[in-house]
């Protein structure tokens, strides 16, 4: 009976995964029949002559996510360390909570917050200085190209960068204090500074679990919607700088999912998801290939 | 707690089973979110006078026409209207409800709502991005006396598809040939240039933190809002404010009793006092119904917000019909008959 339960809860899981997958190839298949492998490198979105390509919002959101996790890696990981090895116990039940707290806050707020609040901040305090600061034709100027409003692909990695950074830094905080006391202890007792027990052994001990706290910030970043599409700018195009419009595969979803009415446009949007879907599994493998070529080195 | 939990859900249960027994007697409807504000508040005013209740679903255009030719809702919304051919080929008659109207708002430092003037031709230079500051020769030709700033324009539009979106490029595309060829009417269309906010809010705030933006709204949000409006110059050649009765005048002196199927943009209508950029929402039904019963329902809904809806839809700052259109809608409904070939309403 249990296991026929159990059995029966795994399968319907991938049943759900494959129907998932067929219904996307399905929904998806007028628009890459009629456009093939150009779907994906061609960057024109015109829902006027139904000819759509997904290059702009592919790259918008592998851009985004990868600047997302480069910004909040290094936080994460300093929230976490500084929880478990640092923190005086009077502060850490406060600051984990907060953490905890960060991580419940629904998408959609950290989108308007981001619109209403961080954008016009971001432009006057940090987007009109570069822009002032850069000399014409220097790598600084290509850079911060765009409009002074506080939208583009940078403000809006930030903004991921928040959305993600509780995640990981929980995650992160859980597999540090799952170490077990001893090895710790063992390594303070040969004398080891702080930063050399957790780079060299607290961390190498949870490696696994951390590059699966990663893992998870990513695929959120990834898929990341409503917050987003407050904050990209929303253009279909290539984002040529850091402050350029863009848009990702979810925006671009949710932005004209409701009001595609020629059923090109509806399957282009579907097929978007099938190739979002395709990405997310493709840095789960890659993940998975890290992680297998790691403890083949070990 | 589990205690709780347990009453909750039973309750729950119960409202559903409440609410799926009453569905029975129910019209049901799904498309625009445009025209929702007022079609929720005539469904209330009806359930209070007659008893029959709506249900309507705000899931967009897009989503209401797939529905209404999947038959599973009794009528359909749309704010982009179907064309003559589109009915045709989908069984559908197609009549409007209210009107809104579009408005060009933007940012600029010292210059008040009403001050600028504003031309079809220009705006779409501005939207393809020929014109790029604010102290272009050819804004300063329709502003004569008003000192424009030399601040460069950013350009805000919608990013969502929009039956606003739609109004707004067909009427770019019918005032300037190179948007036509270049762009084209769309819900949503490839921008040449600029960056999009999520629905109207989104556009506002876009234009209200950039100094020198300039976006285009749906008039209630405008007006609720306080934004800096320009004037636009109309077909007469006439500077108009965007307001309630240039909405009307508008639809007023559009040729309705000569567009099969009620397919018409209220754009560039004739008259002194039309706003160029006005458009109606439309209510999309089966011309053969299944149930006559349930057909006659939804036409009697309609013909009662055209009777008494009047002072809802102006309190949310959609424009109604004039009387004379009303009356042209409800001769149309003849063509919607019911299994026996007769006219459900009669």
């Amino acid at each position: 009976m249990f296991e026929g339960l159990c059995f029966a809860a795994a399968t319907a899981l991938l049943a759900a995964l494959g129907g998932l997958i067929a219904s996307l190839v399905i929904g998806g298949w007028p628009a890459l029949r009629k456009f093939g492998f150009g779907f994906l490198t061609n960057a024109t979105w015109n829902p006027v002559t139904d000819v759509y390509g997904a290059a702009g919002p592919i790259v918008g959101t592998l851009i985004t996510a990868a600047l997302a996790l480069l910004l909040a890696l290094p936080i994460a990981g300093g929230v976490a360390f500084f929880l478990t090895e640092l923190c005086p116990a009077v502060l850490r039940r406060p600051i984990g909570t907060a953490v905890e707290l960060l991580a419940g806050i629904p998408s959609i707020v950290y989108g308007m917050w981001g619109l209403f609040v961080f954008a016009p901040i971001f432009a006057k305090y940090v987007q009109l200085p570069l822009m002032t600061a850069a000399k014409p034709g220097s790598l600084l100027d290509t850079l911060t190209t765009g409009i002074p409003n506080g939208s583009g692909i940078l403000p809006a990695s930030i903004i991921l960068a928040i959305m993600i950074l509780p995640f990981m830094a929980a995650t992160l905080r859980e597999l540090l204090a799952s170490v077990p006391p001893g090895v710790r202890e063992s390594a303070y007792g040969l004398g080891a500074t702080t930063a050399e027990v957790v780079m060299s052994v607290t961390l190498p001990y949870v490696r696994t679990g951390a590059i699966g706290a990663v893992m998870l910030g990513l695929g959120r970043a990834l898929g990341e919607t409503m917050a987003v599409t407050f904050i990209i700018g929303n253009s279909h195009a290539f984002p040529k700088s850091l402050f350029d419009s863009g848009s990702t595969i979810a925006s671009t979803i949710a932005n004209e999912f409701t009001e595609a009415t020629s059923p090109v446009h509806t399957a282009a949007l579907i097929a978007l998801g099938l190739v979002l879907f395709l990405i997310t599994f493709t840095v789960l493998g890659l993940a998975r290939l890290m992680l297998r070529l790691q403890e083949a080195r070990s | 707690m589990l205690k709780i939990l347990g009453a909750a859900m039973s309750a729950a249960l119960l409202l559903a089973a409440a609410t799926s027994t009453q569905a029975a007697g129910t019209i049901s409807g799904a498309g625009a979110t445009f025209p929702a504000p007022v079609y929720a508040k005539w469904a209330e005013d009806y359930k209070a006078k007659t008893g029959a209740s709506l249900n309507y679903q705000a899931i967009g255009s897009g989503g209401g026409i797939k529905q209404i030719n999947a038959n599973t809702v009794d009528f359909g919304a749309s704010d982009k209207p179907l064309k003559p051919d589109d009915l045709a080929a989908g069984g559908l008659a197609m009549f409007p409800t209210v009107i809104g109207g579009v408005v060009p708002v933007m940012n600029l430092p010292g210059i008040k709502a009403g001050q600028i003037r504003m031309t079809g031709a220009n705006l779409a230079d501005i939207y393809r991005g020929a014109i790029k500051k604010w102290n272009d020769p050819h804004l300063a030709v329709s502003n004569p006396g008003l000192a424009l700033p030399n601040l460069p324009i950013t350009v805000v539009h919608r990013a969502d598809g929009s039956g606003t979106t739609f109004l707004f490029t067909s009427y770019l595309s019918m005032k300037a040939p190179h948007w036509a060829t270049e762009v084209g009417a769309n819900d949503s269309v490839q921008w040449p240039v600029g960056v999009g906010g999520k629905g109207n809010d989104g556009v506002a705030a876009q234009v209200k933190q950039t100094a020198g933006a300039i976006g285009y709204v749906e008039y209630a949000y405008a007006k609720q809002n306080a934004m800096t409006y320009a004037l636009m110059q109309n077909k007469n050649g006439a500077f108009v404010t965007p307001t309630a009765e240039h909405f009307k005048a508008a639809a007023a002196n559009a040729k309705w009793a000569s567009a099969p199927g009620f397919y018409l943009l209220l754009l560039d209508q004739p008259g002194a006092d039309a706003w160029p950029i006005t458009g109606a929402t439309f209510i999309l039904v089966h011309t053969k119904q299944a149930d006559a019963a349930k057909g006659k329902e939804v036409l009697s809904f309609f013909d009662w917000c055209y009777k008494n809806g009047d002072g809802a839809a102006d309190q949310l700052d959609y424009v109604a019909l004039p009387a004379s259109v009303k009356d042209l809608i409800r001769k149309s409904w003849s063509k919607v008959t019911g299994p026996d070939g007769k006219p459900v309403y009669r």
